[in-house]
């Protein structure tokens, strides 16, 4: 009984004391007022920098507003006032996940901007490391969405598969990361049959791993019942919305830059483009999981069928010449000298090249001014900026717990969004 | 559809707002009066046969010259007929302003918003015409050809403490 005394004594004395301070919150209508939360950028479901405002009544999303530019470097500015060969490194920076497609995409539109062409070989190689490229961004949206809905084991699924991969690209190119593994008119050094060896052990052993992570997600209620539903967008929206890549396909749009204007080798693979039509985030779960498959065909079609020969091409006014050559011979060394210090030197013309990335459509623009070294205008279409700014459309009368599945299912990375 | 085809289906529509056109590396590219641009957009998304329902791209253009200095460029893509059509318009450098086309393509609002941050374009009409990259109380527009590489010294305020 003592003890229960002295117990109310001691909680009265606490009231008293935050009674004395002026502790009380007045709500004028708690139910009906709106709030405005600010998400991001230090959110670590928003896959970087970016930074939601969101309007809420209660826990519904009235609206959104998207705010990027955390990550901005200015690389279009960068780009105006470096060489073509300059800035094959900042493509790597743009979609740090999949920096091989990057590469890809920027040393294509080059090409077709100075009308030349990469041989054989190195198309082969390009169209390889762009698919396992889209695997290994894909595989990341897949660890990153369930961790984000809350099933952590399939992160480390993932991310174990991921790192096989990139220890391959560690193989090929050097690096891990930052690849800066094409070059204009070619890439930077031959696919060894080691690494060929190796990209072909991962794909054995691929779809079992992959159906690990599906067995884990595919029939776990929780994470359907957080997909299902959430985060539609139409098609008619999308499309609206220039939406481009997986999340437009999940809404049943069949449009995918490797069938609709082929470029690479595409034309020569037997692929499907697999096409969902729920539009929300468990059909953009779905679409990737199935692209990823299709890619992982596509890899073992082109090391099958990948020809011998060189993979630079002998363009000795545009490309590079090799090191070797360089350090022996005169006229090499002088093109070498040519090339760094003045650039290539490109007709007057402009071109907009688009190449299917991994998180859509990835182009680049470009208006070059003979007798300059560089871009006269250098602009970067990267396909997570306008898929952010869907986010407002998808979030529109969602939950506010259902904001980390949408924004993970649509799989942005800032470093390309900013630019 | 060829490039031919547009273009001619262009002119007959719109004769003398069609002031030039390129095609460079199969890739065409029109240059229309800034006074009809959304006649003309909403026409080429409209038509059935044109169908560009894809704004894949917008963006703002410096040419320095003394007339005609800013473009924006259009990059639209047709997904029924696969085909890219680029258009181009220009303003002055004294008041660059050009009607919105946020009414054609959801799509133009984030890049207008983009190319108002980099040029200083102003987008008649656009809803929401804020900074984009920079912060709002950012004074230049950083992709004009007369903004220094360097950026401007103190023209990016530290946060306060």
């Amino acid at each position: 009984m003592e003890t229960k005394f002295e117990d109310v004594s001691r909680r009265s004395k606490i009231l008293q004391a935050l009674e004395d301070q002026d502790t009380s919150v007045q709500f004028e209508d708690p139910l009906e007022s709106e709030m405005i939360l600010n998400m991001g950028p230090q959110h670590p479901a928003t896959h970087g920098v970016l930074r939601l405002l969101v309007k809420l009544d209660g826990e519904t999303v009235i609206s959104c507003l998207p705010e990027l530019g955390y990550l901005h470097r200015g690389y279009e500015k960068l780009a105006e006032n470096s060489s073509y060969h300059e800035f094959i490194p900042h493509t790597d920076r743009l979609d740090y996940i999949s920096p091989l497609s990057n590469n890809t995409a920027y040393v294509l539109a080059v090409e077709k901007l100075l009308g030349i062409e990469a041989p054989l070989r190195s198309q082969y190689i390009r169209t390889i490391i762009s698919e396992l490229a889209r695997i290994s961004s894909h595989l990341l949206f897949l660890g990153s969405l369930a961790m984000d809905v809350g099933a952590l084991t399939v992160w480390m699924y993932s991310f174990r598969e991921r790192e096989k991969l990139y220890d391959i690209f560690e193989n090929l190119t050097g690096a891990r990361f930052t690849t800066s593994y094409a070059r204009i008119g070619g890439v930077a050094q031959d696919l060894t049959p080691e690494v060929a060896a190796m990209m072909k052990t991962f794909l054995a052993e691929f779809p079992k791993n992959l159906n690990d992570c599906e067995k884990l997600l595919n029939r776990n209620r929780i994470f359907i019942d957080r997909c299902d539903g959430v985060g539609v967008i139409s098609r008619e929206q999308a499309i609206d919305l220039g939406v481009t890549g997986p999340t437009l396909r999940a809404s049943g749009v069949n449009h995918d830059l490797r069938r609709a204007t082929p470029y690479l080798m595409y034309d020569r693979f037997d692929f499907e483009v697999p096409v969902h039509e729920g539009g929300d985030s468990l059909a953009r779960y779905y679409q990737r999981m199935a692209e990823m498959k299709e890619s992982a065909k596509i890899v073992m079609q082109a090391l099958d069928a990948i020809p011998t020969g060189e993979v630079h091409a002998f363009k000795p006014k545009k490309v590079l010449p090799r090191k070797h050559q360089v350090y022996t011979r005169m006229e090499e060394l002088i093109h070498d000298f040519m090339l760094i210090n003045f650039g290539i030197d490109p007709p007057d013309g402009e071109i907009y090249f688009a190449i299917e990335a991994p998180k859509g459509e990835l182009g680049f623009y470009i208006v070059s001014k003979k007798g300059e070294g560089h871009p006269w205008r250098f602009k970067i279409r990267s396909p997570s900026m306008v898929n952010i700014h869907a986010l407002p459309t998808m979030l529109k009368g969602a939950m506010i717990s259902d904001l980390v599945a949408i924004i993970g299912s649509l799989d942005p990375v800032m470093g390309e969004a900013d630019k | 559809m060829d490039n031919q085809t547009v273009l001619q289906q262009l002119q007959s529509r719109f004769g003398d707002a069609i002031l030039s056109s390129t095609d460079y590396r199969d890739e065409l590219t029109v240059v229309v009066s800034k006074e009809r641009i959304v006649e003309i957009c909403s026409f080429l998304k409209t038509d059935p046969a044109l169908s560009y329902d894809l704004l894949a791209d917008l963006c703002g253009i410096d040419m320095f010259t003394p007339t005609n200095r800013f473009g924006v460029v259009y990059n639209l893509l047709s997904l029924q007929n696969k085909h890219r059509l680029r258009l181009k318009t220009f303003t002055d450098e004294e008041n660059p302003r050009i009607s919105t086309v946020t009414g054609v393509w959801g799509a133009a609002n984030c890049h207008e918003r983009e190319t108002y941050d980099m040029f200083g374009i102003v987008f008649e009409g656009h809803p929401d015409l804020r900074r984009m990259y920079m912060p709002d109380e950012f004074e230049y527009f950083p992709l004009r050809k007369d903004f220094p590489l360097m950026g401007i010294p103190g023209s990016l305020p530290l946060p306060k403490k």
